[in-house]
């Protein structure tokens, strides 16, 4: 049986790379995907928990982050194709109007 | 009838409403009909209840509301109608009453006529007001309202500069006499926790001490200096002559100015327990009178000799009321306003001939051209002069006997100045109505309506039989005000003295009747050479001894420098500075801050990651 901090462990290390994936990165359609990263690592601390405390709470969560995640990814993609018509580019450095 | 008090101010101020709405829709002949009717009315009330208070020993007190009430302390509005106050009465709506038939000869050319009526009879309403409130607070409601009237009066002629001006000198500088009445007003009532005469007088003799009753007499002392137009504060009084005639006649010669006088008499009480403030009044009474008088000397405009006149007689008033003779202080103030009402409207009668005329270096032989005005005018300049058996005669020679008896200095001063009373009275009538005409040429010289000169016959009669009111020993003036001022009118030390000094003040007035007569109709050149060879008096008369300049360059342009002050650098620099200030403050904070906004997605999610961070790591510390 592997010990639950296993799980929760590879959690965070797969978090913390969507984290600094989005802070790094410059390429709109990789920052969305760094952000499903972040998501699914939610998902996985989820279930560990759900399993480690015998409920099954923590994955009904799951189902509703799963949810979530595949409605913002039809937005995300959605927002990112129209920038990308309009500029022509999906590095989010370059699309900066709003500022002072 | 004393119950219907009331009704004497009822009149007037009905008068003003009718006038004040509807006059200049009802046409001049209304509006004039109106004004004094209302006044005419209240003086057959104010007859009525002078009747009805004849042989009565205590006056009346009518309450007309409640005024304020605060727990235990009350304020009625209630008038008190004894004497005093109904002797003010009758000669209020009765001059009063002349003066508005007057004017509606005299102002009939005007486009403000039913302007002017409303402000007369709204003066005469405060100044009834003044006269009859029953108590400190009311007293001053009238002290004000007649300051009031007496600016837009004065003011009246508001297009021309000078009218203004003197309108708002008159308002400031009897503002300063008004600040410490109210300080008067109210110390009488941190003293004594009430305002009403009755009270007030009752309690005196316990409660005050020797240092209080002075502080409150001379506080209420330099309100009666500001309005009754006393050394210092004497200036304003010969710039309102810029006003219409009437308004000179009615406010500045024969009731506001004497309102003073009257509000000394009825606290006398009060004064009787502060000797240091009788004396105060008496002084500064004797000193006006004596260099007012200097100054009327010279001065050529013919209402500017009458209104140092004024302030000279008010001044005898002052030092009458001063000694302790407050009857006889009443009855020159009654004699007082029927001969110098008089001879402002006389004077009003012959600007009315000349168009406009004032310098009486301009007039002269006016005396057969108009008959009426020049008989009238001679019958008021004697009884100003104190002619024997003319009213001012009676009731300046009582105050001088009363200020003899007190002082000699005072007595003295009061009759030199007696003396140059007589003096330029005449002055005044020779060189307008005697000698060779000097009046320029194409002026149409006429005698005025029947309407102005009606009410100068009913005040000349008045001024020569005046005085019969008051003789010594029969006065029936002093009778009549005994029950207000009982056991303090001291009992008359007769005998031969008396009637010799009477005689010498009869002499002076007509020695000085023919030294005028000598200067200015037989030796006409003697007063241009006196001027010459003493040119230096003669130049600090005909200044006004500098005053007005002294005035000017010690209080009025220092606070004007400090009130500019205020507002150029003060006003600009640390109050517009601070609200700037804040401002600019906000809207640099923001220009820097909102740099904070760079339009770099990841520059976001760093915050929210670094929030996150921090909000964890406090939950996980703590």
């Amino acid at each position: 049986m592997i010990p639950s901090s296993y799980y929760l462990a590879l959690s965070a290390i797969i978090f913390v790379i969507g984290v600094v994936g989005v802070l790094v990165r410059r390429n709109a359609i990789v920052i969305l995907m760094c952000i499903e990263m972040m998501m699914g690592a939610a998902g996985l601390a989820f279930v560990t928990f759900s399993r480690y405390l015998n409920s099954l709470d923590g994955q009904l969560a799951v189902f509703l982050v799963m949810a979530v995640a595949a409605a913002e990814v039809a937005v995300g993609l959605g927002i990112i194709l129209a920038v990308f018509r309009h500029k022509e580019t999906t590095d989010v450095d370059e699309v900066n109007l709003l500022k002072w | 009838m004393l119950d219907l008090a009331w009704l004497i101010l009822l009149f007037p101020i009905l008068g003003v409403l009718i006038n004040g709405f509807i006059g200049n829709r009802i046409g001049k002949k209304q509006v004039g009909r109106v004004a004094c009717g209302a006044v005419g009315l209240s003086f057959l009330v104010g007859v009525a209840v002078f009747a009805a208070l004849l042989g009565q020993e205590h006056g009346h007190t009518v309450t007309l509301f409640s005024w304020i009430a605060v727990g235990d302390f009350r304020i009625e509005a209630a008038l008190l109608v004894d004497q005093l106050s109904t002797l003010m009465t009758l000669v209020v709506t009765g001059v009063g009453f002349l003066i508005h038939v007057y004017s509606i000869g005299y102002m009939a050319e005007d486009e403000r006529y039913a302007r002017f009526f409303t402000l007369l009879n709204l003066f005469v309403f405060s100044m009834l007001i003044l006269v009859l409130a029953d108590n400190f607070l009311l007293l001053y409601v009238g002290w004000e309202l007649v300051g009031l009237c007496s600016y837009l009066l004065i003011g009246f002629w508001f297009e021309r500069p000078a009218a203004a001006e003197a309108g708002k000198k008159a308002f400031l500088v009897t503002r300063v006499g008004d600040f410490g009445f109210a300080l008067g007003v109210l110390l009488i009532f941190v003293t004594f926790g009430t305002l009403s005469y009755a009270q007030v007088f009752e309690q005196a003799p316990q409660i005050l001490t020797a240092g209080l009753a002075t502080a409150i007499t001379l506080l209420l002392f330099a309100g009666a200096v500001g309005k009754s137009a006393q050394i210092p504060l004497y200036v304003w009084l010969p710039d309102a002559m810029e006003g219409p005639t009437p308004v000179s006649a009615l406010i500045h010669a024969a009731t506001m100015v004497t309102a003073g006088v009257y509000m000394v008499a009825r606290t006398h009480v009060l004064f009787e327990l502060a000797p240091a403030s009788m004396m105060v009044v008496a002084v500064i009474g004797a000193v006006t009178a004596f260099y007012a008088a200097t100054i009327a000397l010279v001065q050529n405009d013919i209402k500017r000799v009458l209104a140092y006149s004024t302030i000279s007689q008010l001044g005898y008033m002052f030092l009458a009321v001063g000694v302790g003779a407050y009857a006889a202080g009443m009855f020159h103030l009654t004699t007082h306003a029927f001969f110098k009402a008089l001879l402002f409207l006389a004077a009003g009668s012959v600007m009315h001939g000349l168009a406009g005329e004032l310098d009486m270096r301009r007039m002269g032989g006016l005396r057969d051209k108009m008959r009426t005005t020049y008989r009238t005018f001679l019958a008021g300049a004697a009884a100003l002069a104190g002619f024997p058996l003319l009213s001012g005669f009676f009731s300046k020679d009582e105050i001088l006997w009363r200020a003899f008896n007190s002082s000699i200095i005072l007595w003295l001063i009061g009759l030199v100045t007696a003396f140059l009373t007589a003096f330029y009275a005449f002055r005044a009538v020779f060189l307008t109505f005697w000698g060779p005409s000097r009046v320029d040429d194409g002026v149409h010289i006429h005698e005025s309506p029947r309407i102005m000169t009606t009410p100068l016959t009913i005040l000349a009669v008045l001024a020569i039989v005046g005085g019969l009111i008051g003789i010594p020993h029969l006065s029936a003036i002093e009778g009549f005000l005994e029950p207000v001022f009982a056991s303090h009118e001291a009992a008359h030390a007769s005998g031969v003295l008396e009637w010799v000094l009477m005689a010498l003040s009869a002499i002076i007035a007509i020695a000085a009747i023919i030294l005028a007569q000598y200067m200015y109709l037989v030796n006409p050149g003697l007063p241009g050479r006196l001027s010459e060879r003493y040119a230096s008096l003669y130049k600090l008369l005909a200044n006004k001894y500098y005053v007005d300049e002294i005035y000017l360059a010690v209080i009025v342009n220092p606070l004007r420098n400090f009130a500019g002050f205020l507002s150029q650098t003060f006003d600009a620099g640390v109050i517009d500075g601070a609200v700037n200030g804040l401002a600019a403050f906000f809207g640099r904070t923001g220009a820097e801050t909102r740099k904070l906004q760079t339009g770099y997605v990841r520059n976001y999610s760093l915050a929210i990651v670094l929030g996150a961070v921090i909000l964890i790591g406090y939950v996980i510390l703590k």
